[in-house]
């Protein structure tokens, strides 16, 4: 029998069903598996076997079990637990345990899914590599010397390694859909209010969303499904019902009109990534959908809007990390001020306080109308491209990401280049629309590459179905990294 | 160049967060060259548009004014780093400077 640690979620929950297996079982053979390969991939932030198996031990034993009973699930670290350390792999929330639970974690044990722990992340989602954490760089599993992408890229990297079976990341600019593409698993950022934000803590609040980091799109449809749904400890949560994703997604895709952006196939991208795309757009094709090419013309716009935004929202989320509440505090301060500035300059990392710097800098009076306020704009611009993209095709598909993992080290001392990487990403959260990553093949380094599937606000559906339809056909999803 | 070091140190001072020389030195270049890309936006003409702040139709969401439960104090403070008689404690604000 397969290692049950390398298996889907809906595989498992049919073994448990026949009495096959129980999930003590499930639990025994993750943690042997993080035991043998953590060292090597650092994807975990907070880990306690102990506190996993009690867990698993407590798990209800009754007629009435939830559609998730018994599956391990790792969750990201900027996600609250109650009483379990959530620190957003920041120095400055060092110690921090939540008094209460974000929504989705309430949904899962809901439905009686076992949690294990937490993962590693760039320090308050801020990063595209998940190296800018205070725990260290996680490693790609397909290659070590390599990102896992970021930020949710201990997830991505803990679901590609089999030391998870599914996991929760968190995606304001493309931080699920990047790290699942370049680590070939799977990957999905619902529209901007079908998940609670309710215990996610804040980045960038009109752009976040919590969402499924998975090995197949059956276990994404699965785990969307079980996180959905209205809030109303969350404000911008939507009242409108969840789709029936499993069933949806099961349609076969003839017929359905997909745009290919020209925008997203750039001079000088990678010739591997754009023959794997144009290969995977031929296979849509062969399997009924219509492709045709379309325009989004002010994707050149995206990076510039969404590193205005995005970090005028953290400047002002990041606020309430002052040294009174919760987390660090400097020693030897003399006055109120000392406090907050000694306790910021301690506990951020470089690229928190660059971000922080930068959206300050944005909202400041003099700047605020160049930048913020324009930014604002330029979004309007850039959601009307989709906007009227969506009146003529059903979804969009392009690259999750112009190129395979970069190696460590490749682009941290140098931010630009870095924020480049989320160029194919960003545009879906400024617009608010869902967008699905799946892998789509691999370099000749064995690497990697993901396809991105975006749709119309609350339509999960769609772009479910058109992964689902290509997966079924494919068996990139079915490669497993050798870690060394 | 789109910002300098005095404007960082002054905007660094805005968000609390003190800066070694050092950092200012490698914050301003970079920042200067993030503010030089997104400088782009301003070949665009966005006179007649309107702002997204955030994408959703929905406005203002209301509920009943009602009294729930909530967190006892003990439980809600517990994370903090200094604490009295169930209060968060802080250094002098009065007669220091700021």
């Amino acid at each position: 029998m397969m290692e049950l640690n390398t298996l889907t979620a809906h595989n498992l929950t049919e073994l448990l069903k026949k009495g096959d297996i129980s999930p003590l079982d499930i639990c025994n053979s993750i943690i042997n598996r993080i035991e043998k390969t953590e060292k090597s991939l650092a994807a975990l932030a907070h880990f306690d076997k102990e506190k996993a198996l009690e867990r698993c031990g407590n798990l209800s034993k009754t007629a009435e079990k939830g559609e998730l009973w018994g599956i391990p699930i790792f969750i990201k670290d900027n996600i609250c637990v109650k009483d379990e350390l959530t620190t957003c792999s920041s120095k400055i929330l060092k110690g921090f345990k939540p008094p209460y639970n974000a929504t989705v974690i309430d949904k899962l044990t809901g439905l009686d899914a076992i949690l294990m722990g937490k993962t590693n992340m760039d320090e308050f989602a801020f990063g595209s590599s998940t190296e800018t954490s205070c725990y260290g760089p996680t490693r790609n599993p397909w290659d070590l010397e390599r990102i896992p992408g970021g930020s949710s890229g201990g997830s991505a990297a803990a679901v590609a390694g089999d030391e998870a079976i599914f996991a929760l990341g968190s995606d304001t600019g493309g931080s699920i859909r990047q790290p699942a593409g370049v680590c070939g698993v799977v990957g999905l950022k619902p529209t901007y209010g079908r998940v609670s934000r309710y215990g996610l803590i804040a980045f960038a609040s009109s752009l976040d969303q919590i969402g499924p980091i998975t090995k197949d799109v059956e276990d994404a449809a699965i785990l969307l499904k079980a996180i959905s749904g209205h809030d109303e400890m969350d404000s911008t949560s939507a009242d409108i019902p969840v789709s029936d994703y499993l069933a949806g997604m099961k349609k076969s895709i003839k017929g359905l009109k997909i745009g290919v952006p020209k925008e997203y196939f750039i001079e000088g991208m990678d010739k591997e990534v754009k023959n794997s795309i144009k290969a995977a757009i031929e296979k849509l094709e062969k399997l009924g959908a219509v492709c045709e090419d379309t325009s989004l013309p002010h994707t050149e716009y995206a990076v510039s809007v969404y590193y205005l935004v995005a970090t005028a929202e953290a400047s002002s989320n990041l606020a309430r990390f002052d040294g009174v509440q919760y987390g660090l505090r400097a020693d030897n301060i003399k006055s109120m001020m000392d406090m907050y500035k000694k306790t910021r300059k301690e506990g951020f990392g470089d690229e928190a306080k660059r971000r922080i710097i930068l959206g300050t800098f944005a909202l400041s009076s003099g700047y605020y109308d160049a930048y913020y306020s324009k930014a604002l704009k330029v979004r309007t611009l850039i959601k009307t491209d989709f906007d009227k993209a969506f009146q003529k095709f059903d979804a969009i598909v392009t690259p999750t990401s112009p190129t395979a993992a970069f190696k460590i080290g490749e682009k941290i001392s140098d931010p630009l280049t870095m924020y480049l990487s989320d160029i194919f990403t960003i545009s879906a959260n400024l617009a608010g629309i869902p967008g699905i990553s799946i892998p789509c093949g691999f370099t000749k380094n064995n690497l990697p590459i993901g396809l991105q599937i975006l749709g119309k606000p609350f339509d999960e559906e769609t772009i479910l179905r058109i992964a689902y339809n290509y997966e079924q056909n494919t068996d990139w999803h079915k490669r497993k990294p050798d870690i060394k | 160049m789109a910002i300098n070091k005095d404007t960082v140190k002054y905007t660094a001072n805005l968000a609390r967060i003190e800066l070694s020389n050092e950092e200012l030195d490698h914050f301003t270049g970079q920042l200067d060259r993030i503010l030089a890309y997104v400088d782009k936006l301003s070949t665009l003409n966005v006179t007649s548009l309107k702002p997204t702040s955030h994408v959703l139709k929905m406005k203002n969401v209301y509920r009943e004014d009602a009294v729930k439960a909530s967190l006892p104090v003990s439980e809600a403070i517990k994370n903090a780093p200094l604490l009295e008689n169930n209060l968060f404690k802080v250094p002098k604000i009065i007669g220091l400077e700021a």
